[in-house]
């Protein structure tokens, strides 16, 4: 389909994007274009000038920063997917990113364009929620950070203000803790009809702390905190999986073509319980 | 000039397809790479509501848009537009209604044209679409086959008076007698949902009008049949119009059609004098390119304790959509002389009643009502076989055609010619390593196991080479079935075959090499194939129903033995012998049983070309052509074997194995073969685990982008082991059988009805189609909740 008429930026500093975007209330961001561009195609979307951020220096790439792994925003899945300083500190957003799509697709869309569009179905906001990651944001008035639990406010919705870019993704180092990303979709390509994504920090069998992210549970990604709470101290499969179930009881899910709402909270929890039984036996 | 070369016969031989650069590449002549000089761009605006009265149809703001040549509604063609057509009349009082290519006072389906964009360029075209304003007034959707039957019910065509379109029956022996004595009687009712064929290529139409008429390049599956009904509709003489399928990227039955676009772009170049060019867009082929399936089985089985089967009743709710397209009525009338399968019975009994919807219509699609009958008999031999305490090969054993017994007349009035359950099933059952599995089935149930196995038997045969005109004459359908084929000697020893079938990813340029080669003794390579342009291949009957080899390549046959027939006379001439001395073979022709010259099948071209020295009577050419007629239907057949994982907690399936022994006859080119059966089963597949289209309570089609409608990749394939047993088939010269559909006819039942075998111990019975996660779970859920399983 053919997308209604607007105007393209390609500016070459994020302040000049920035720029362009808050000139124009209208202004869409496009990173990897995955997402807005079926929308406009669709017509479900008809921005009246479309930035696209691909010009700006400094948006791709993974470096540390501390005790944190900052990745510009428009690091591609892919590279997500493979980056050794990610595999070493949060590879829950690897594993995460590897789920996206198929590989047209991970060699396309970024990391910030997906938190950024927040679909609730989508991967990567629930394994940046449950990493606790922080998002740069560079806006009009100067930069802020805004943490993942904040970001992601409602379908479709961000914290982003108007004008306002996501420019780079902090994920605090975790030492010491080990991740799953449980996906269940319909086929190899579809959106996940429940993901969980799971950072836990165990010893001997045993978990200690564990941070559990639900994906398309609600508007939102949302943490499952009953299953959290009851597994700590939690060892052996049985009893994992049954604090796992708990995971059920969080967010409210859609009914729709794939799944009722019923259907997704017996997933999420069947599914938490298999990713705290495989992280604990990693 | 060479010799051809005596080598091994091409007939057989895995030869790498000739045409698959180009079309791998996309370097090529799909239709939407063609555009003529001064081609205008056409949109169509589609209803967005399932069934309403249009009130006004507004578009003079869209008119005065920069780039906009033109805009048309219904009103504005309705004098000239005609009614799409309709081929097969499958009662005298069948109810056909009116079917505009573009709506003028009432729409009945969401996605019927209300009114039409020609611009300069694509997107001045959907850029206008936005500026023409439309009031419907809605009417009720009528979604439900039962409840359109239903006294009172609103109607699709309130012209009609009624939404039964049609009600076909059919019936042999004593079908009472036969269930009243019966030990057992299981009735179940199987839906078959409605599919969204999905062809890679969308559909395309380019029409230029020319100095004597109009040329129009389509996406499409029957050029020749297409030239025809637009001169019928039209009314333009059909000798003014030519018809190009160029390259068509897929068709599936779904461009076996003679669509609205179609219609419309011709009536658009005649209007406006100027080439008009219209390329789909997926969501928009999805909700107007035609559907497929959509209906509600009633099947009653009725056997013997010892599993002897007595007789099969067959009742059919067929959704036809909103309106009777080209062959929509006729599709589950193709199936009902499938639903006894491959086995002897006393009676049979069949009723098919169409119902009008208002939904995009219904049509051929990757079987056309035999993956419908033979899901039906596949899915309810596995319930008598459970019924029974039997193992459901073994009851298949009991009831199938022996090998001895063909040919064999069954109880829907066909002729099997050829078959060997025994073999192909025997073949199978190796390959599965059945055995092994029903043990691994076993220890499962006994420990409990989460993720439960099932095994899924198919044991399919389907009417092919479509068809005998006599045949479907009788069934009324308004075309023969005849396929026509001519060959070309070149005056250099080259070979130009022309096929009136219509190649659309089948490999026919490559298989047909392989058949003149062997038949005329020229190189594979020497053969140019040409197809899909009814000014360079006048006479045919184009590609649908796993006829093309059959019936178009028997015509081949027929065609390069008249070559050799006419090459014989000038041979014995050039040879100073007499023509029954002569001997032809790898392409020469010799004087038996001596050691004088021969002369080779391209010398003797040249020879006729020049007419220096031709015997008398002898015209100075070898080009032949032939129709041929088949005289009966093929009948392909073959054991598939599914094993699934289900994960009793999530619902997931995953297939596990997968093993089909096909017989599909001689075999031309066995890597056509595997490939048509590696995608056949990847259709039959996505029909049983994955595709499904739904409506919405008005009609909308909520699946209307590949997000929704879930069709499967490799990656949610399993490796498929296949094999084949051969019994030629005694129809046509090539003894083959035709291998299109056979994938998708046979898996679809493997599949559900491993996954229904993984959960008996839950004593479920069914799990509708597509056999998603959450319907999985929810008959696990029902069945242990106390229900009997769906």
């Amino acid at each position: 389909m053919i997308p209604a008429p607007f105007t393209y930026l390609r500016p070459d500093t994020l302040g000049a994007a920035v720029a362009a975007l808050a000139a124009d209330e209208e202004a869409k961001a496009l990173a990897g274009g995955q997402s807005l561009i079926p929308l406009l195609r669709f017509r479900l979307a008809a921005p009246t000038t479309v930035v696209d951020l691909s010009g700006a220096e400094g948006l791709r790439g993974v470096r540390e920063e501390g005790g944190a792994v900052r990745i510009g925003a428009l690091t591609t899945h892919h590279e997500v997917a493979r980056d050794p300083l990610v595999a070493e500190h949060c590879a829950l957003l690897a594993m995460a990113a590897r789920t996206v799509a198929d590989p047209a697709v991970r060699h396309r869309g970024t990391l910030g364009g997906s938190l950024a569009h927040a679909d609730p179905a989508a991967d990567l906001p629930a394994a940046a929620l449950a990493l606790d990651a922080e998002m740069e944001v560079e806006g009009p008035d100067g930069a802020r950070t805004v943490p993942a639990a904040e970001f992601f406010s409602d379908y479709l919705t961000t914290a982003l203000e108007p004008g306002e870019v996501l420019a780079a993704v902090r994920v605090p180092k975790r030492t010491g803790w080990s991740f799953h990303y449980e996906k269940f979709s319909r086929t190899a390509q579809a959106w996940a009809i429940v993901g969980v994504a799971a950072a836990v920090r165990h010893r001997d069998g045993r978990v200690a702390e564990a941070r559990i992210a639900l994906a398309n549970m609600g508007t939102v990604p949302v943490r499952a905190h009953e299953a959290e709470q009851a597994c700590r101290d939690a060892s052996g499969p049985e009893e994992l999986r049954g604090a796992g179930a708990l995971a059920g009881r969080a967010g409210s899910p859609p009914g729709d073509l794939h799944g009722g709402a019923d259907y997704r909270r017996h997933l999420a929890g069947v599914l938490a319980g298999r990713a705290l039984a495989e992280v604990v036996r990693s | 000039m060479t010799a051809a070369p005596e080598s091994a016969p091409q007939t057989g031989r895995p030869l790498p397809r000739k045409e698959d650069a180009r079309l791998l590449t996309g370097r090529t002549r799909w239709t939407d790479n063609i555009e003529p000089p001064g081609t205008l761009h056409v949109a169509f605006l589609r209803s967005p509501m399932a069934h309403a009265r249009l009130t006004r149809v507004d578009a003079s703001r869209a008119r005065g848009l920069p780039g906009v040549a033109a805009v048309f509604t219904g009103t504005d063609v309705a004098s000239e537009q005609g009614s799409l057509p309709c081929a097969w009349p499958v009662t005298e009082d069948m109810v056909t209604p009116p079917h505009p290519p573009m709506a003028v006072d009432e729409v009945r389906y969401a996605g019927e044209a209300v009114a039409c964009v020609v611009a300069r360029d694509p997107e001045s075209a959907a850029d206008a679409l936005e500026e023409i304003d439309v009031d419907y007034e809605p009417l009720p959707a009528v979604l439900d086959l039962e409840e359109a039957l239903a006294e009172g019910a609103d109607l699709v065509h309130s012209g009609a008076g009624t939404n039964r379109a049609y009600v076909w029956p059919f019936s042999n022996g004593d079908v009472d007698a036969a269930f009243e004595g019966a030990d057992v009687v299981l009735a179940r009712r199987y839906r078959q949902q409605r599919l969204i064929p999905a062809a890679m290529e969308p559909r395309s139409v380019v029409c230029a009008p020319e100095e004597d008429g109009y040329t129009m390049w389509s996406a499409t599956q029957i050029p020749h049949v297409l030239r025809l009904m637009l001169a019928t509709v039209t009314g333009i003489p059909e000798h003014d119009l030519r018809v190009v399928a160029p390259d068509v990227g897929g068709g599936f039955g779904s461009k076996l059609q003679v669509t609205a676009e179609e219609v419309l772009l011709l009536l658009l170049a005649r209007r406006l004098g100027r080439p008009v060019k219209w390329t789909e867009t997926r969501s928009e082929g999805f909700q107007t390119t035609h559907h497929g399936r959509a209906q509600v089985q009633d099947v009653a089985i009725a056997a013997d304790a010892d599993g002897r089967l007595r007789g099969l009743k067959v009742d059919l709710l067929a959704d036809m959509g909103a309106y009777l397209m080209l062959i929509t009525p006729g599709v589950p009338i193709l199936g009902a002389f499938m639903y006894p399968g491959i086995y002897r019975m006393d009676a049979y009994s069949f009723t098919c009643t169409g119902v009008f919807t208002t939904t995009m219509p219904t049509d051929a699609y990757r079987g056309a009502g035999r993956p419908e009958a033979t899901y039906a008999i596949e899915r309810i031999m596995g319930e008598l076989a459970e019924e029974l305490g039997m193992d459901p090969v073994e009851l298949r054993r009991r009831n199938w055609i022996t090998r001895g017994e063909f040919p064999y007349t069954t109880v829907a009035g066909l002729t099997y010619d050829t078959g060997d359950y025994e073999a192909a099933t025997g073949r199978a059952l190796e390959l599965f390593g059945y055995q092994e599995l029903r043990a691994e089935q076993e220890r499962r149930r006994k420990s409990g196991d989460a993720v439960q196995l099932g095994i899924g038997v198919s044991t399919y045969t389907e009417m092919c080479g479509i068809a005998p005109s006599r045949m479907l004459g009788e069934l009324n359908y308004g075309a023969g079935g005849w396929e026509h084929a001519s060959v070309r000697m070149l005056p250099s020893g080259k070979v130009e075959v022309v096929t009136g079938s219509s190649a659309h990813g089948q490999g026919h340029e490559t298989a047909w090499s392989q058949i003149a080669a062997d038949r005329l003794g020229v190189p594979v390579e020497d053969v140019r194939v040409l197809h899909g342009d009814t000014r360079v291949c006048p006479r045919g009957l184009d590609t649908y129903g796993s006829r093309s080899l059959v019936v178009g390549g028997s015509a081949l046959v027929r065609a390069c033995d008249r070559v050799v027939d006419k090459a014989r006379v000038i041979a014995a001439h050039m040879l100073e012998a007499a023509e029954e001395d002569l001997e032809f073979a790898g392409g020469r022709f010799r004087v038996r049983g001596t050691e004088r010259p021969s002369a080779a099948v391209q010398e003797v071209a040249l020879a006729a070309f020049a007419a220096h020295d031709l015997p008398e009577g002898a015209e100075p050419s070898l080009d032949s052509d032939a129709a041929y007629d088949p005289t009966d239907f093929s009948y392909p057949h073959g054991t598939h074997l599914c094993a699934v994982e289900v994960d009793t907690e999530t619902g997931a399936v995953r297939i596990t194995g997968y093993t089909a022994v096909d017989d599909v006859g001689t075999v031309v080119n066995p890597l056509i073969v595997d490939g048509q059966v590696h995608g056949g089963l990847a259709q039959g597949i996505g029909q049983a685990l994955f595709e499904e289209a739904v409506h919405d309570a008005e009609g909308t089609l909520t699946t209307a982008t590949m997000a929704d409608y879930l069709l499967p990749s490799a990656a949610d394939l399993p490796r498929f082991t296949t094999d084949r047993t051969v019994t030629p088939s005694t129809t046509n010269p090539l003894g083959s059988k035709g291998v299109g559909e056979a994938g998708t006819i046979a898996s679809t039942p493997a599949v559900v009805g491993a996954v229904v075998d993984a959960l008996r111990p839950f004593g479920v019975r069914d799990v509708p189609m597509p056999c998603t996660p959450e319907r999985v779970w929810r008959a696990v859920q029902e069945a242990r909740n106390g229900g009997e399983g769906r």
